[in-house]
């Protein structure tokens, strides 16, 4: 599978995600999204940003309940919670943040 | 899930050359979402895993070392190395990677997750567990 962006084709795994994580650019995160039917506003970069923060400092993308956690402690309290995170990722915010910023599916997740 | 078991991942093997290493990390990762009490040990060659300086640029494989850092976030933050090991291999615990994780009784202070213990020690903690897997 694959993606087009700008004329630039991004290859993908079967389920979307970036087949290579150093080809990720701000403009494949918001093509992925409008695949989605989502328009990324600054509170989805604020996470995505994050995810990838996390993956360049410990290589693999956080578990639901760590990237929860972690938000909460950066972010602000009221952020740290899943009913914001899924609100903004109504796909599951691990999996479809994660696939936005270019990571692999979060370790663990089904 | 009420029932909390006491789990031991035992990592025997050097990160790189086989797959025990990072299979054994993953399924730490993994089940650490399962909420139980887990516990890791590193002996013999298992103890280069969670050496300092690690640089696979040669190997051309990932350097997945930074992932043991993200241990304390997953709530694991039972380390163990066996004493012998290390002295055998003339490395020491400032050789080592300086895990940490935040205690949640103590205000979130910073401690260290490693702890180093004879060998003597450490098959006590292994009488302990109610579940052991070795890599």
């Amino acid at each position: 599978m694959s993606i087009e962006v700008n004329g630039k084709v991004f290859e993908t795994d079967e389920e979307g995600y970036l087949a290579n994580l150093s080809e990720w650019e701000p403009e494949v995160a918001e093509a992925m999204a409008k695949e989605d039917g989502t328009d990324l506003t600054d509170a989805h970069w604020e996470v995505i940003n994050f995810l990838r923060e996390y993956y360049d400092e410990y290589q693999i993308a956080p578990a639901v309940r760590v990237l929860t956690k972690a938000i909460g402690k950066k972010l602000g309290k009221e952020k740290g919670n899943s009913k914001y995170l899924y609100e903004l990722f109504p796909y599951g915010p691990g999996k479809q943040a994660c696939k936005y910023a270019g990571l692999p599916k979060p370790t663990g997740c089904v | 899930m009420s029932d909390i078991k006491k789990f031991m991942y035992i990592n025997t093997k050097a990160p790189y050359g086989t797959i025990y290493a990072w299979e054994s990390l993953e399924v730490v990762l993994i089940g650490a979402a399962f909420e139980q009490e887990v516990s890791m040990a590193f002996i013999g060659d298992g103890v280069y895993q969670i050496a300092k300086g690690q640089d696979t640029s040669d190997l051309g494989v990932k350097n997945f070392s930074p992932t043991y850092s993200a241990l304390g976030d997953y709530d694991v933050n039972k380390i163990y190395v066996e004493k012998e090991s290390l002295e055998a291999r003339g490395l020491t615990l400032d050789d080592l990677l300086g895990l940490k994780y935040e205690d949640e009784d103590d205000d979130w202070a910073e401690k260290d997750s490693i702890r180093v213990v004879s060998s003597t020690e450490l098959a006590e903690i292994l009488e302990q567990q109610e579940v052991v897997f070795s890599f």
